[in-house]
């Protein structure tokens, strides 16, 4: 079963090297995954003043600068795992090094049919 | 069959069902994978019992019986809806002889069933509240408007939250399993905080409790019992005996009119003394362990006042050194407070007051109404009558409990008198 892991944390808070130190634990731990099978996809984000919001709403789209809603801890990155329950999924949200710093919330994944992409780990 | 057979066999179902029922639902919900399926099927179960057992007699094994049919139930729905429902998986559930479904049963495998039901419902991605509720009414198997009357809410609010609590352990994953050693301290903790609130929810609602909340109580030490005997470890123990010796002095705890009495002032010949004694052995034991937990901390202060005649013969030296271990394992400033009055009963009421103080300067507690009221009291000891009011009154402010405040008026009263 598939979790994402979404990984919230004050934007300012990182230090330069903080932050470095930080990619290279996460790439280690997404590596370490992979070999397990358990890895799908991870990255971090640029941050909240690099995004754009859309939405259409009567068929006319606008955009505005930012995130939908202003909250303390921002979205910064995420992972896509494979876990066999939440006490697994669990156990490497807290390996994560932003678990440290921030907040990493896991949320399992509604998996839909007819999507395209590698079917990995298929275990419903 | 006569008609006095077939009221024999109900009543022996009947029976079985109030001993048994918790048991076989937590084996079905491990065979079956699914809580509602699961409930559904032990219900099917009973019900097959009834007119069977009617028909050829009670089985040697009526639980064994009872799991294997709630299986085969459970099978037959599974086929139904796999037959409507193509996407679904073929089978969960592989049927298997009875005779390895007995084994199962009368193994080790129905005890850990229920700890496994234990952990899951306790499970700390679930809501405390949700917690509570799943506790209680699948383990317990206390009824949601039982529930609901206990903690003063409506039964469509508890019935939501055991259908969320149940969609979330289905959705989210989560696991129908025992925690590993590793995980075990942290998981335990969760689980014991339910119970103990349980407990709390029957114990402290002091004024108009009803019967449901004093059962409610009762209900936490009979949880902690189960807890006890299936996994002894040394925190479960501390917090069965901490229940005990809290409960034990319920009756002279509160006057016929609701008033709250305080310890120095209870008749402790209505303290319930087979239980202290029990509570006492249980507290010795948890206190033996060598890793002390703040349960067993806990029990061993309610045992040191339970042990003595009255509060002037209480050993507040030891009192206070039971606090010290507290505070190290559990740093909190209640702890703090509490450690500040028996400081108080054990050097005078200027030594507490001056530990007070020092919480309050740290800014912590201003608006805990029994940190004033603590401090009135002190104040009162040493006939400091301006400054005792003035704290009493600010208890009184944040005071929301009906039998403390009267306490608190009455206090006030006294001063003037």
């Amino acid at each position: 079963m598939r979790f994402m892991l979404l990984i919230y944390s004050e934007e300012g808070c990182w230090a330069e090297d903080e932050r470095e130190k930080c990619f290279q634990e996460s790439t280690q731990i997404a590596n370490a995954l992979h070999k397990e099978g358990k890895f799908l996809a991870a990255s971090p984000l640029l941050p909240v003043s690099m995004a754009t919001s859309v939405r259409v709403r009567d068929g006319k789209r606008s955009l505005t600068d930012g995130p939908f809603a202003e909250t303390r801890e921002q979205l910064g990155g995420f992972f896509m795992i494979e876990a066999k329950d939440i006490d697994e999924a669990v156990e490497i949200a807290a390996r994560l090094p932003a678990a440290r710093k921030g907040t990493v919330e896991v949320r399992p994944v509604h998996e839909l049919e007819g999507l395209p992409g590698r079917q990995v780990g298929n275990s419903k | 069959m006569e008609h006095s057979d077939i009221q024999l066999v109900r009543r022996k179902v009947e029976e079985i069902y109030r001993v048994e029922s918790r048991r076989v639902l937590a084996t079905l919900i491990r065979l079956v994978g699914e809580f509602d399926l699961a409930e559904e099927a032990m219900h099917d179960a009973f019900a097959s019992a009834v007119e069977q057992w009617g028909r050829d007699g009670i089985p040697n094994n009526p639980r064994a019986w009872l799991v294997s049919a709630g299986r085969f139930k459970a099978i037959d729905v599974i086929r139904r809806r796999s037959r409507f429902d193509a996407s679904l998986p073929k089978l969960a559930v592989k049927p298997e002889a009875a005779a390895e479904i007995e084994e199962d049963v009368d193994g080790g495998g129905v005890e850990d069933d229920r700890l496994r039901l234990i952990f899951t419902c306790c499970h700390p991605a679930l809501s405390s509240s949700t917690q509570i509720a799943l506790t209680l009414r699948e383990v317990c198997g206390l009824t949601t408007e039982a529930i609901a009357t206990a903690f003063l809410t409506t039964p469509s609010t508890i019935a939501q939250r055991i259908v969320r609590g149940k969609a979330k352990i289905r959705d989210a994953r989560i696991p129908y399993q025992v925690p590993s050693m590793e995980d075990l301290p942290a998981r335990l903790d969760s689980v014991l905080a339910v119970i103990y609130l349980v407990f709390n929810e029957g114990y402290s609602a002091s004024s108009g409790e009803s019967l449901t909340r004093a059962d409610l109580s009762g209900e936490a030490i009979r949880l902690g019992r189960l807890l006890m005997q299936l996994l002894p470890d040394p925190e479960v123990i501390g917090l069965v005996a901490l229940m005990l010796l809290h409960d034990s002095r319920r009756k002279a705890r509160t006057a016929e009119n609701g008033d709250l009495i305080l310890l120095e002032d209870q008749d402790r010949s209505l303290w319930n003394w087979p239980q202290i004694e029990e509570g006492h052995r249980l507290a010795e034991q948890a206190f033996a362990a060598p890793m002390l937990g703040v349960h067993a901390i806990q029990a061993a202060i309610a045992a040191v006042h339970t042990s003595a005649a009255d509060t002037t013969s209480t050993d507040w030296a030891k009192i206070v050194a039971l606090y010290d271990l507290l505070l190290r394992a559990e740093p909190s400033p209640i702890v703090e407070l509490n450690r500040a009055v028996a400081v108080a009963m054990r050097d005078g009421p200027q030594a507490g007051i001056e530990l007070i103080n020092v919480i309050l300067e740290r800014g912590q507690l201003a608006r805990y109404h029994l940190l004033h009221a603590a401090q009135a009291d002190l104040y009162r000891r040493l006939g400091q009558k301006v400054e005792a009011r003035s704290s009493y009154e600010s208890a009184l402010k944040l005071v929301s409990q009906e039998p403390e405040r009267r306490f608190i008026e009455k206090r006030l009263r006294e001063l003037d008198s």
